[in-house]
């Protein structure tokens, strides 16, 4: 298993949930990866798009500024 | 076809495109839905940036729409691509930048291409004859479905039995029969049949998703355009034309001035691509200058920024300038009058 990070600050929304999902793409089941995020639009709508392909979030870390979510890809794929 | 059918819905996040998938689905096809970024939809999350309306419900109309079918959904960037539709429609625009036919044939071409890349059958999009004036016209409909080369596989679920068959129903996949035969802006058929699928919550009507819509945003689009000599944008910019006042005092500048936390906040991401300055003595917004600057530009800036701060109406204020390297310098600035501020300036 390994962790990939992607940086989509001051990006809005949905250009986080479209990093998250070109990353997801190359990586393998099981995986994890790191999103960091400052649209705080993300805490709907990466978990949203999570649950429509089948992956889990982990962890959402709410900071003053930043967001961070931890998301295990899922056995699905895309 | 002895597989189950496979179609891609264009899902934008409203009712139309909702309603016309789980029609297809009803049906006994696999559908997966596609979404595009223009980098011009206000699905995105512009409205979060200002720190008021934080409270606001977030979601994205798209996903939600994805997850009430259960289906996929694939968010595809077409920033880049979409230039050329802005700047050369060969349809031409609405009544203001939005060039909504060629839109329209651009995400079902684009559609086709994924369609045919991943296997799939057909293409769903939730268009109604008669719904809006350029792109969903009886004469433009067949346009659609013939410059974008989707012809006989792009079905209209909620209209088609207005409309020639397509390949869905000759080949026996989709019953003609059940589907529908919608016409005009009434959005009374979509409620009733919303309230049949248990469809609830949805995002009101389809419309207003595009800037390009929108006149204040592509007046400043128009005078980006014109200031530049150019036809060209990057996202930087047309993200920038979303956020704070814009004014132009000289033609060879702007400045952009924040309105709140949430918006200075946005911008403090732009620093290290603009001039840029902020209000040291009071409190204010920071303000970005975009253009060819000179010293005389940079004093008038200064005095613009000290009037949207709190030391409007104190003898001065300073100002801290910031050029696009590491270089800072203050300025001691009397706040320039309301009256010395033209509309004209605005953008």
């Amino acid at each position: 298993m390994s962790t990939t990070v992607v940086d989509a600050r001051n990006l809005l929304c949905p250009l986080p949930v479209i990093r998250t999902q070109d990353a997801v793409a190359k990586l393998q089941p099981g995986d994890a990866l790191q999103v960091w995020c400052t649209d705080p639009g993300v805490v709907h709508d990466i978990p949203a798009w999570c649950r429509v392909h089948g992956h889990d979030i982990c962890n959402i870390d709410e900071r003053e500024y930043e967001i961070v979510i931890t998301i295990h890809v899922g056995g699905s794929g895309s | 076809m002895s597989q189950q059918p496979k179609a891609v819905a264009l899902i934008s996040g409203g009712l139309d495109s909702l309603l016309a998938a789980r029609v297809v689905m009803g049906q006994g096809v696999y559908v997966e839905g596609i979404n595009f970024f223009t980098g011009f939809c206000v699905e995105g999350h512009t409205h979060a940036i200002r720190k008021k309306d934080r409270a606001r419900p977030k979601r994205n109309n798209a996903l939600w729409s994805a997850e009430q079918l259960g289906i996929k959904l694939h968010i595809i960037d077409i920033i880049e691509e979409y230039k050329d539709v802005v700047i050369n429609p060969k349809h031409g625009y609405g009544a203001n930048l939005n060039p909504c036919l060629d839109c329209k044939i651009f995400m079902v071409d684009k559609a086709r291409e994924w369609m045919d890349a991943h296997g799939f059958d057909f293409i769903i999009t939730g268009e109604v004859i008669g719904q809006r004036p350029m792109s969903q016209r009886r004469d433009t409909m067949p346009v659609v479905a013939r410059e974008s080369g989707a012809e006989v596989r792009l079905v209209r679920p909620l209209c088609a039995q207005n409309l020639p068959a397509t390949l869905p129903e000759i080949r026996g996949w989709l019953k003609r029969d059940k589907l529908y035969n919608f016409s005009g802006r009434s959005r009374r058929p979509q409620m009733a049949l919303a309230r049949k699928f248990g469809f609830e919550d949805y995002a009101q009507p389809a419309g207003g998703c595009c800037f390009l819509t929108d006149k204040q945003y592509t007046v400043k689009l128009a005078d980006l355009w014109a200031t530049r000599g150019t036809r060209e944008y990057d996202l930087d910019d047309i993200m920038l034309l979303k956020v704070g006042r814009h004014l132009r005092p000289r033609p060879n500048f702007k400045i952009i001035v924040g309105r709140e936390e949430g918006e200075n906040r946005f911008l403090e991401g732009y620093r290290k691509r603009f001039v840029h300055m902020l209000p040291t003595s009071h409190t204010g917004p920071l303000v970005l200058l975009d253009g060819e600057i000179s010293p005389a530009d940079i004093e008038l800036a200064a005095r613009l920024t000290a009037r949207f701060s709190q030391g409007r109406n104190a003898d001065r204020v300073t100002i801290e300038v910031n050029g696009k390297g590491a270089d800072t310098h203050y300025l001691d600035v009397v706040p320039l009058p309301t009256d010395e501020i033209p509309a004209g300036w605005y953008i």
